[in-house]
This record gives C-alpha cells, structure tokens and sequence, in this order.
C-alpha cells in the first residue's frame, strides 16, 4: 500500500532555518544540517528544503550548502531555490538530492520544466506553486515570495507543468502559511481532480487531525508542514518533531479509506 | 570492498554515508582501475534508461565490471535505473539494456489502475518477499522502502523475482539471478529498512 508522505518543509534564509507566517515576519528557527539529523533520527518520509531569498536576491544556488544538506540526509530530499537552468539541476541532482523544485522560474520559462525532465526525469522535476486567493476566491499563482501575481489560477498552473512533464506538484497556500488553522482543502481538491501526478500541499497544518483532514478527502498525497514540525506548545518554542509510527500508521489508513 | 559505480548517475554519496555509518569499508570506482579493491558492486542509477547506459557505456567500465561478475561472479546490485538497465530493453527508451536478467521494462498504465493512482510512483511503499532471500534477512515484516519511479520492471521467469510491490497491480521490486540483484527502491533513502539490506548485500 502506497502511504501518503508527510513532509517537514524547511525554509533556508542567510544561512539558518526561518519559519515564516503568511511569507512574511521570518523568524530563526536554527541550524539546517542539525534539522536534517533530528529528522533523520525521527525518520521523516522525505524532506523538503527551500532557500526563500535566492531568487528575490537573484543568487544562484548554494551548491556547497546543498552538497552537505544531501550527504546528511537520509530520506528523499526535495531542493529548491534560485534554479534557472538545465544545468543547476543536473548539478544539484549530481550531488545526492532527489528532487528539484523550481518556482518563479517555471512561470517565467515554462519549458524550463521540460528541459530539464529530459535530462534528469520527470520524476525528480516538482514546481512549487505559490498561491494566494483574490478577493474574488480565486487562487492565483504568485512569484518573488507572494509578492508579484501572475494572472493565473492554480489549476491552469498545474495543468500545464503537468503537460511540460513535472512529476510532482507543490501547491504552497501563502494565506495559510504559519497560520496551523489547517490545510485549504478547496485548494487541495481543486488540483487533486485536475491533474495525474502526485501532489503535495504546504500551509496550513498545525495538527494531526489537520493532515488527517487532508487525506481524508484527497487519499494518498503529499502533506508538507513548516510550523507544525518546528514549533512546539501555545507559545511556539522551538522544537524540531516529527510523527511516531502509530500516528503516521492512523494517517495511511485515513487515506486508503479513500482510495477504496 | 563494497564499491559504488560512480558513471555520473545516481546519489553515490548517500551509499557511501550509509556504509560510513555501518563501519563497512566502501569506495567509489570512476574508471576500471578503481575496481581492483572491489569484492561487491552497486550500480546506482537516475534519470532515464537510455541516458543511464550511454553513460555506463562511456565511463568505459563495463567491459572490466562484465569480467568480475560473469567470471569471478562477484555480486552486484542495481538500484532504480541501476536495475531497470539489467534488463534487455525498456519502453522508455530504444537502446538496448544490458540484458543480464530476462526482462524488460514497462510502463505503468494509469488508465487501468484504480482511481487515485498516479504517476510516477512516488513515495513510501510495502516489499513483500516472495522467496527466502539473503536481501530482506532479518527485516520486520512491515519493511517499506522509498519508491520514484514510472516504469517497472518485468521478468519473463517467476524464479528470478524476490519481491513485490502492489501499485494498482504487483510489480517485481526486487529481483536477481545468480549474482545479479536489482531494487526498483532506494534502500540509501530508505532508513533502517534500506541500512538493513545494503548490510545484508554486504554480507552476502
């Protein structure tokens, strides 16, 4: 049985993790190789790690940070951040990481995504979708950390990258971002019918039964959390967590109800 | 020595950290000269069926790897696309694999799979062993591994798998003859269930 991934995203700015709440008041949650040890230690399903200011900065990828990022991790690792071409990805993949994300960059460039499923394979190409709903309900797709729209919707979004040959979609709520209110689930259904590749969502999980929620009405996907695996209490210390085997076992069996 | 091909595909250093952690001796062989210490290989793999063998092909290895395991039978394992190319073709590709198990490669086809299946397979998934293998020794009965993957790998021979997946249908996940196994997952990004059988390959 196929389970659904749950997935602590981990946000990189000026060398140290942040947690940031509606892509904006970023505070310093500590040391990224640290994170990637406790949660190897904790045996997350994959991880997902995104340098939030290299594309803002116009800096390319921090290829010394990713090399030691992959050579401590060990689950499936998901980079993004600053990627603009065939060959960063390739380079980034070359050095141990599973996936790469590319965001601003696939709407700026969409066959970016094909060029380089081609090289590397569809399977290891993700676009992270940024998206933010309009006074209208829309959601649109936005870039530059929410901060510049695109126009598009989501769904038109993910169609599309779907057809350039991305293998995963990343769809990330900025209106629940930090918020631990849980997951938009119209968002989530939204995509889930319109495409056929895997997706996950990020923004918005602050508990268990929010992700439960989620896969209760989307089955088997990708559940991406900040805050929840950061923070710990009313008052958010900070404490790096992760779910035990039982309650990630509760979560697989939500999902397969749906899928039977 | 455990030695890990390093063509160009594939995530070498993840197999090298796990050997590191399970105090097994482990290299890395770039070209045929690296292989002289080696006593068993993993072939690693990414990215697509043809890229993978034009680019075995060209680290101008393989005729030296051929050697150790037909002649001195030294064991070797493929992981991901590292398996698939043992295999004699693929539909993702027009070249010919290395054919060292009979097999070919399959798509996955989503139109006769149960709703809420999609491609690629990707996530954690349960390895069920269909014989008694030196590979899962030792392994709990709920061992997982992490799958990435849209096509699958097809014996002609029922002997020659080790274990299956079920993803809309069963597919072999593990395979092997003689000397020669393959994985579709990854065991170096698959926690203890994956140290386990990259400690039993060692062991063999």
């Amino acid at each position: 049985m196929l389970r659904p991934r749950i997935i602590p995203c981990l946000l990189f700015r000026d060398k140290g993790l942040v947690k940031t709440v509606k892509f904006n008041a970023s505070k310093y949650i500590g040391d990224p190789i640290n994170a990637v040890k406790i949660f190897n230690e904790k045996e997350a399903d994959e991880l997902i790690f995104l340098d939030i200011d290299a594309t803002v900065n116009v800096t390319p990828p921090d290829f010394s940070m990713i090399q030691k990022l992959a050579a401590e991790c060990r689950m499936p690792l998901c980079y993004g951040g600053g990627v603009k071409t065939v060959e960063q990805a390739k380079k980034i993949i070359g050095l141990g990481v599973e996936k790469v994300a590319i965001s601003s960059e696939a709407i700026i460039n969409p066959s970016l995504v094909s060029s380089i499923a081609q090289e590397i394979g569809n399977q290891s190409v993700v676009v992270v979708l940024d998206v933010k709903k309009s006074l209208f309900g829309k959601h649109e797709v936005m870039t530059h950390n929410g901060k510049k729209k695109t126009g598009f919707t989501v769904v038109e979004c993910a169609k599309r990258f779907e057809k350039l040959g991305a293998g995963e979609i990343v769809i990330n709520s900025i209106d629940s971002d930090g918020q631990m209110q849980g997951y938009d689930l119209t968002l989530a259904s939204d995509v889930r019918d319109a495409i056929s590749i895997p997706l996950t969502l990020l923004g918005g999980a602050g508990s268990l039964s929010d992700i439960t929620e989620l896969v209760k009405q989307c089955g088997v996907i990708g559940a991406s959390a900040g805050s929840m695996f950061v923070y710990k209490g009313r008052y958010k210390a900070v404490l790096i967590n992760y779910l035990n085997q039982e309650q990630k076992d509760k979560i697989s069996l939500a999902a397969c109800r749906k899928n039977d | 020595m455990i030695t890990i091909l390093d063509y160009g595909l594939g995530n070498v250093l993840a197999f090298v950290n796990v050997y590191k952690r399970l105090n097994i001796p482990v290299s890395v062989a770039k070209d045929k000269n690296d292989l002289v210490t080696a006593t068993k290989l993993i072939l690693p793999g990414v990215g697509s069926f043809d890229n993978a063998i034009e680019q075995l092909d060209q680290s101008g290895m393989l005729p030296s790897i051929e050697k150790l395991v037909f002649e001195q039978e030294m064991p070797i394992l493929g992981i991901c696309v590292g398996m698939q190319i043992l295999a004699r073709s693929s539909d993702e590709g027009k070249l010919s694999g290395l054919g060292w198990i009979d097999a070919n490669v399959r798509k996955f086809d989503i139109s006769s799979m149960p709703i809420g299946s999609y491609l690629p397979h990707m996530g954690w998934n349960d390895v069920e062993p269909i014989v008694d293998s030196c590979l899962f020794k030792g392994m709990d009965h709920d061992a997982r591994f992490y799958f990435l993957h849209s096509y699958y790998f097809e014996c002609d021979n029922r002997k020659n798998i080790m274990a299956e997946t079920d993803y809309g249908r069963p597919f072999n996940c593990a395979v092997y003859k003689d000397n020669v196994y393959g994985v579709q997952f990854h065991p170096e990004k698959s926690h203890h269930y994956g140290s386990q059988l990259l400690k039993n390959f060692s062991e063999i």
